[in-house]
């Protein structure tokens, strides 16, 4: 399924919002995406993780024209789409979002809210080819025909991000960002979602750019991750190489972190705890972002900003002490 | 008289909602040794807060509890007066909740705050409660307190609130500590950190812990027993090592399967449990978990299993563990 060719591509993508600083009338950025770049091939999926505030969202919003970048290039199957009238392109990209309780209008039943799309998009030539449509979209997320007349507060959280994602999938679209689509989800439903999301991905060739905090379940959907900080990719690699032989410090404490379900294990083996908080976006550390929490820091990581470059095939990290890192 | 310092017998605690009775517990029973750590693992609306709220007096109008016994410390909850429990609470048992950002007082002082559970609970003067607030907050790892006694919780991040949340509820060195989802709102490196300040303190302090989570990467590396709880039973209870690796509920065993596991070198379709959570307005007769249950029998459906004993510290109550008996009887699959 999967093929070596870039569906869609950032080049130094950057996305700033104004704030305000601590004194009135002071204004401030802050940078929560600073020069990303990754590209995402057909039929792939790319995770994306990291802890909150660290721009993975915008990343994903951005990438979909959300938001207006403020630097960088978004590059869709050849084309750049920076610039350009986003309409064409809402049939090929959608987005599910985290929350199913905020994002489904409590007013509209759910077959007006998955058929809004083809309305828009003119899909469906008369009413029946557009019930018709809605109840087969309905029944690719495992939900029946009579659901389609009830409104979202009848659902629970697992059926309305099915919805979600059958509105996502109306337009019969290329590629999906998944922003955080389960972890609003009972542990017992979440499985369902992402084996559906696997499901659907086989059946219709769907590429995804799965965003979420939980590395466990992006490791369990993903063919590559990345790995973001403060508004910066600090690690991309495969996602089994990821987890298994990263090097950077950030990422190792990540994993370390994750609490495994396994008694024997997390008796057996040392966490690796990082002091202190993510820093304010508003007022990122010099040089290497991830440097105040960092074992390894030194004076080059607070005065000189590491590149992001490729250690060996596919596999890319930002760090001055890769060699020291154990 | 007791030789745990938390027995819960057969506890029923009813919700009554204008849309009907809602049985939040229905006969749940447990256990804590003193210095044990106990971890409640359930989903949402399985009653696991509810369970620990009762144990200090909190159950929220229009709850009531309708059977069972209470036992804490040598006090029978369930007899105590509103006063007496008011010394009980932060006294000898204390909560720390999901969210630090909603339980701490935003317009006071987190010096305040902590100086305001000494002065309730001890015979310390304004000063020496000062001085013990800033042990405190040494002891949870919080630095440069004396500048942080003086701050208020906007001021402070995720992780340090929770750390502060902490303080408060060990400020009088309470037996028994409970903890209701303290780090699903935190980021999982904040969370290593609390979860590592926590079993520091217990360690130190020597007092118990009740830990509920959904989360059972939390448990495993916490807990000396784990109860599972769903729609308001405990369906199976046991040592770490016996929940995790001899699951005998299907509940359990459904749980374990449906997450990820990080060290897993090939990629394996996750089973899911089939089905949704319990309507706990309209729970089905028999065994709650039947309807999403893959070796539902007959009997599942029409009668709720008794506990089967496993081991000494182990038990769990479903049918299939008497599977040869009701086939014997012809009880096919349902």
């Amino acid at each position: 399924m999967m093929e070596d060719k870039k569906l869609i591509e950032v080049q130094h993508l950057k996305q700033y919002f104004p704030v305000n600083g601590e004194k009135l009338f002071e204004k401030k950025v802050v940078k929560a995406v600073d020069d990303v770049s990754f590209y995402i091939n057909k039929g792939e999926t790319l995770g994306l993780v990291g802890e909150s505030g660290c721009g993975k969202t915008t990343a994903g919003r951005t990438l979909l024209r959300l938001y207006e970048p403020t630097g960088g290039k978004i590059i869709y199957d050849g084309t750049d789409i920076t610039h350009v009238n986003m309409l064409p392109y809402r049939r090929k990209m959608q987005i599910v979002f985290q929350d199913p309780y905020a994002s489904l209008d409590p007013r509209m039943t759910v077959g007006d809210i998955v058929g809004e799309a083809i309305d828009i998009h003119h899909l469906a030539a008369n009413k029946n080819e557009r019930r018709d449509r809605i109840v087969e979209l309905l029944s690719l997320v495992g939900l029946n025909t009579e659901h389609a007349n009830r409104y979202p507060h009848e659902f629970s959280g697992g059926q309305r991000q099915r919805v979600g994602i059958a509105r996502a999938l109306a337009v019969n679209p290329e590629f999906i960002v998944c922003d955080e689509p389960i972890s609003a989800l009972d542990v017992s439903i979440q499985a369902q979602v992402v084996n559906m999301f696997e499901e659907l991905q086989e059946r219709m060739g769907l590429t995804y750019l799965f965003i979420a905090h939980n590395l466990s379940v992006v490791k369990h959907i993903s063919n590559r991750i990345g790995v973001m900080y403060l508004g910066k990719l600090v690690e991309l690699a495969d996602s089994y190489e990821l987890t298994f032989n990263s090097v950077h410090p950030y990422t190792r404490s990540l994993i370390s972190a994750i609490p495994v379900a396994d008694p024997e294990t997390s008796r057996n083996t040392q966490r690796i705890v990082l002091e202190g908080d993510v820093p304010s976006p508003v007022n990122p550390p010099s040089g290497c972002r991830f440097r105040t929490r960092c074992p390894y820091a030194d004076e080059r990581c607070a005065a000189e900003e590491p590149k992001f470059k490729e250690i060996s095939s596919g596999h890319f990290a930002a760090c001055h002490h890769l060699d020291r890192v154990k | 008289m007791n030789e745990y310092l938390v027995d819960v017998r057969n506890e029923r605690l009813s919700f009554f909602t204008p849309a009907g009775e809602v049985k939040a517990l229905n006969d749940v029973s447990l256990f804590v040794r003193q210095g044990e750590v106990l971890g409640i693992v359930g989903e949402s609306g399985s009653g696991k807060s509810v369970t620990a709220y009762s144990l200090m007096g909190l159950t929220a109008h229009p709850g009531r509890l309708v059977g069972g016994d209470l036992y804490f410390n040598g006090h029978h909850i369930n007899e105590m007066k509103e006063r007496d429990m008011r010394k009980m609470r932060g006294n000898e048992v204390s909560i720390i909740f999901q969210d630090p950002m909603t339980s701490l007082n935003p317009v006071y002082t987190i010096g305040n705050q902590i100086v305001e559970v000494i002065l309730l609970h001890t015979d310390k003067n304004r000063q020496q409660a000062h001085e013990r607030a800033r042990e405190l907050l040494q002891l949870v790892g919080i630095n440069e307190p004396d500048k942080r006694l003086k701050q208020y919780p906007h001021e402070l991040s995720g992780g340090m609130r929770q750390r502060v949340m902490i303080a408060i509820a060990l400020a009088c060195e309470p037996k028994l500590l409970l903890a209701d989802e303290p780090t699903t709102a935190l980021d999982v490196t904040i969370q290593a950190q609390i979860l590592e300040l926590m079993m520091d303190l217990k360690k130190k302090l020597g007092m118990s812990i009740i830990i509920i989570t959904h989360d059972l990467g939390v448990v495993a590396g916490m807990c000396d027993r784990i109860a599972v709880m769903y729609a308001g039973k405990v369906v199976e209870c046991g040592t770490t090592d016996e929940i995790f690796y001899h699951p005998s509920h299907e509940y359990t065993k459904g749980l374990l399967q449906s997450i990820p596991n990080l060290n897993e070198r090939e990629h394996k379709r996750l089973v899911p449990i089939e089905g949704m959570p319990v309507d706990m307005l309209n729970p089905p007769k028999g065994c709650p978990f039947a309807p999403r249950c893959g070796s539902c029998m007959k009997i599942c459906l029409k009668q709720m299993p008794d506990y089967t004993q496993l081991s000494d510290t182990h038990y769990s109550a479903c049918w299939l563990l008497d599977k040869a008996k009701f086939e014997s009887q012809g009880d096919v699959q349902a």
